[in-house]
């Protein structure tokens, strides 16, 4: 077993690991991060996404040793500083972006990761970022509707909510 | 009014506040200290003799705690099917034992045959790898028509044919279908096949059993739609334990589709290695698990035949289908192909003479059941498809043959020619706002437009109807159902006021917590703030049977009404008393009890904090407390019902199929939540486009499951949709619950598919492809591009 200490939503924290552990066991049972829930086993559907040094990365696709001393936030660093919904967590509940809430976390993530690299995008680009964010509960219409919305586009014409 | 909104608020969802900080409590997310790990060895044969089991290599392995195969489970009971099915001979369905854990044979590839419990899961997977097991393979029974055929392979030794049951609905009724064919002026068949979809809700099942020596107690969370029916058939059926010993807990669940309803073997290996062990034993599905072990849905091959006249005027169907059930009866398996199917065979149309014929057939492949719409949707297609063929071959208007067949307002209640009894509806309605909203009378110019971009633009349609808000019990008692379909809540007004609703029905995504709370304080004129709704847990809800069906609203939200009017009615009598009046002028409204014709009044607030301090309280005839059970049993089905339309494009060169619109117009009674309606009928229909185009499970000949993860199993991606148009305003309230709600659930996976299909279907058509008549689900590229090319 060897220890990985990394920064996790800005606080330093470390757990044992063996060489095997993944990013997403380091988090969910090393830190006890639930938020970042694991989907599948092949790197598919996104539910796990959390942000490495900025850069938004599927924690199941990486072990944890190989990201020791990394800069990293997930779903519990979301929320402003006062405990609110942060911009994007906003919209996802004002458009009921989510139902189950399983996906979510990993879609929070994504959206803010495009949000940060295109701050206007299209639906299709939204769709287009999404792609390999999977949902099985919303058909995405609502989840396209609050990225845009999260991004300060003016929702109003896209048809039911 | 409560001012934080009450029915028809579009209400922001209070459980989303959890999910979106990632502090939604899912089953993988809960650990009980001391728990061990399980990891279940699976079949990677279809159908083999299990001649031994060497556990030693596994047991000491480090940290295994105890390996457990089906021998140590021969003692308990099998997981039962929950529907008793008559052939049409007379005879009982076969009903071969699901076992725990595979004994003797493994009937499917993913058929759990040990398990293996360490102190760690990577200890539990290393130990998993060691078990040794001598399987000698048998001829895989994959294909329905072979099983049927073949007989000398079998699924299970003693069914000789492989076939369940042979159904047929309705059996008085053949003889008449049979003669109206022969002097038909017209036949239309269509021989189609509703392809095998995996429900993949994005939480991977997972249990932890627990059980306290000092007590008795078990205890399981689990992965579950309906908690007390899961304790019931663990409890009564399998392990045979008294049902006040389990406790089941299904807390945050991340989806369900149906694949939740049921009991699995691992819920009671879990249990049962936690007693063995004297510890916590948890087990965490994998995808690659989910695949080989969460119930499929539909797998119909169905053949329909749609006699007419020359104008398209229905004058009888039939159906013969064979239902894949899979391996082994999964708890609603039987009622899905027959009751949930058959009985919708007549749709929206005035069909005087409807017969239904299914074979369910035994397979070595995972088990079949409920998925969402469950029956319904494999009816609808077949109904809608066949009207499409049947338009193709007269020459006449898809929506012209549909309004001239659709029943008319005028003629409900309706008793269906296949047992039903529609309550009410308004199918024109419906089909003028879709084609309102889908601007029907615009597609020319946007056909034009897209063969200007080389592309086959198609319009596909839908009228369709559902049966939902199951069931009434008397009715499915008689249809062979082994449990009854109520539902119930409990309303506890609290000392200070506030309430707890405990109610049987399981939110894993529907947001009852919110919409169940908007209705409460609309009938109490209180705010929904203070008003909690609890569920998920055996221990603290009343009996309740949980959620499918579209059943959550309809029938335990009306037993939540119930017992909030059964709170009024009380605290009239309580009010009565403090005001010094009788109790019959005690009105109540926005909250508060008066005297009617005075200024006399007292709160909710206060007549609650009186039941519980009753200082000035008629003891000697009222018991003193504010909490109130109801249980409803539905009078009848509700009866959602819809029109929706499909506009594809279809590439000329690849056969590529993309969703230009989709428009729904539905019936769901009256709404209590449009933003949560709306995203209900977007889920649905966006599975319905996946089934339509994307998903498809595929065994191959020896019963391996090639399409066994989300690299091979297309699942709809955000960027395979479209944004959809919905609506539900030309609502017909349900006659026979107080809310008049139907129930929306299920509606978009049941409408959707054919209408995506017939858009296919007519793009070839007018891209001069006139000789493609039908292609099946999934309609993929591949396949259109070869029919083009036939």
């Amino acid at each position: 077993m060897t220890k990985v200490t990394m920064t996790v939503n800005g606080k330093s924290v470390a757990a044992e690991t063996e060489g095997r552990t993944l990013l997403s066991a380091y988090l969910r049972e090393g830190l006890g991060l639930t938020g970042t829930h694991i989907g599948c086993d092949t790197s598919q559907c996104g539910a796990c996404v959390v942000h490495v040094n900025g850069q938004a990365v599927k924690a199941c696709s990486v072990f944890a040793q190989d990201v020791a001393g990394a800069d990293v936030r997930t779903i519990e660093g979301m929320a402003n500083a006062d405990g609110s919904l942060g911009v994007i967590q906003q919209a996802f509940q004002t458009h009921h972006g989510l139902q189950c809430g399983f996906c979510t976390p990993g879609m929070v993530m994504s959206t803010a990761a495009l949000l940060k690299d295109n701050p206007k995008p299209t639906e299709s680009e939204v769709r287009h970022y999404l792609e390999g964010n999977m949902c099985r509960c919303t058909g995405y219409h609502n989840i396209v509707k609050a990225v845009l919305a999260a991004s300060g586009q003016d929702v109003g014409a896209i048809a039911a909510e | 009014m409560p001012k934080d909104g009450g029915i028809g608020a579009s209400t922001v969802r209070r459980e989303d506040i959890r999910f979106l900080t990632g502090k939604g409590r899912y089953t993988h997310d809960i650990d009980i200290r001391g728990q061990a790990y399980a990891v279940f060895v699976r079949s990677d044969v279809a159908n083999g003799k299990i001649n031994k089991i060497d556990t030693s290599k596994a047991m000491a392995s480090p940290g295994v705690l105890a390996v457990m195969t089906g021998e140590d489970f021969v003692g308990m009971g099998g997981n039962p099917a929950g529907w008793l099915i008559q052939s049409r001979g007379g005879e009982t369905m076969k009903e071969p034992k699901r076992p725990v854990l595979a004994h003797g044979k493994v009937r499917h590839v993913g058929d759990a045959y040990a398990v293996v419990v360490a102190e760690t899961l990577a200890q539990a997977r290393d130990g998993a790898a060691l078990i040794e097991a001598d399987i000698t393979e048998l001829p895989a029974v994959v294909n329905m028509a072979d099983a049927v055929a073949n007989p000398a392979n079998r699924v299970h030794d003693e069914i000789e044919n492989n076939v369940c049951f042979d159904w047929g609905w309705i059996e008085d009724n053949r003889a008449a279908v049979d003669a109206a064919f022969k002097s038909a002026p017209h036949v239309t068949t269509l021989e189609l096949v509703n392809n095998r979809l995996v429900p993949n809700a994005m939480e991977p099942r997972a249990s932890i059993g627990d059980y306290d020596p000092g007590t008795g107690d078990y205890k399981l969370i689990t992965t579950s739609q309906n908690p007390h029916l899961s304790r019931l058939l663990i409890a009564a059926f399998v392990m045979g334990i008294p049902e006040n010993k389990l406790t089941v807990i299904a807390p945050d669940v991340g989806g369900g589709f149906g694949s939740k309803i049921y009991h699995y073997g691992e819920e009671a290996a879990v249990l049962a290695a936690a007693k063995a062990l004297n510890r916590p034993v948890k087990w965490v599905a994998e995808r690659s698990e989910s695949f080989l072990s969460d119930a499929h849905g539909r797998d119909h091959v169905t053949k329909i035949e749609l006699a007419s006249d020359k104008e398209g005027n229905f004058l009888a169907l039939r159906t013969e289908t064979l239902a894949n059930v899979g391996a082994y009866l999964s708890n609603f398996s039987t009622a899905t192909p027959t009751f949930l199917h058959g009985t919708l065979m007549s749709g929206p149309y005035k069909t005087p003479l409807v017969y239904v014929n299914v074979k369910a057939v035994f397979t070595n492949t995972v088990p079949v059941d409920a998925y969402r719409g469950a029956g319904r949707p494999e009816a609808t297609y077949s109904i809608e498809r066949v009207v499409d063929k049947l338009c193709d071959e007269l020459g006449l208007d898809p929506l012209e043959v549909r309004r001239k067949n659709l029943l008319t307002p005028d003629q409900f209640p309706y008793q269906s020619p296949v047992g039903l009894m529609y309550d009410t509806g308004n199918y024109q309605a419906t089909l003028d706002k879709m084609l309102e909203l889908a601007d029907v009378a615009g597609f020319e110019k946007r056909a034009a437009a897209s063969k200007a971009r080389g592309k086959m633009r198609g319009i596909g349609y839908s009228t369709w109807i559902e049966a939902c808000g199951i069931a009434p019990s008397n009715l499915v008692g008689v249809l062979g159902a082994r449990v009854g379909l109520y539902d119930a809540a409990t309303v506890r007004v609290n000392a200070t006021g506030n309430i707890s609703v405990m109610v049987g029905a399981h939110s894993h995504g529907q947001g009852h917590e919110t919409v169940f709370a908007q209705i409460v304080a609309d009938q109490l004129g209180i705010d929904a703030s203070s008003i909690d709704i609890v569920h998920g847990d055996t221990s603290k809800i009343p009996f309740g049977m949980g959620s499918y069906g579209s059943r959550s609203l309809a029938v335990c939200g009306t037993a939540m009404t119930k017992a909030v009017d059964k709170i009024i009615a009380k605290g009239k009598k309580i009010a009565a008393h403090m005001l010094e009046a009788a109790e019959g002028d005690i009105t109540f409204e926005d909250g508060k009890f008066s005297d009617a014709g005075t200024d006399k009044a007292k709160t909710f607030g206060e007549i609650a904090f009186s039941a519980y301090v009753p200082h000035n309280y008629p003891l000697e005839t009222l018991e003193p407390g504010l909490e109130e059970t109801a249980f409803y049993d539905p009078a009848n089905f509700t009866y959602p019902a819809g029109a929706y339309a499909c506009e594809v494009e279809v590439d000329a060169d690849t056969g590529e199929v993309t969703i230009a619109s989709f428009t729904c117009a539905d019936d769901f009674g009256n709404v209590m939540n449009p933003m949560i309606v709306n995203g209900q009928v977007h889920g649905g229909v966006a599975q319905g486009i996946g089934q339509a185009l994307l998903e498809s499970t595929t065994y191959d000949e020896t019963g391996q499951l090639l399409s066994g993860s989300f690299m091979d199993y297309a699942m709809p991606r955000a960027d395979n949709l479209p944004m959809f148009t919905v609506d539900h305003s030309c609502n017909t309230p349900c006659t026979h619950n107080p809310l008049g709600v139907k129930g929306c659930g299920e509606a978009g996976a049941i409408g959707s598919p054919p209408a995506v299909v017939n858009a296919v279907i007519d793009a070839l058509h007018r891209g001069g492809h006139t000789n493609i008549s039908h292609i099946d689900m999934p309609v993929t590229p591949a396949r259109v591009w070869a029919a083009m090319n036939a």
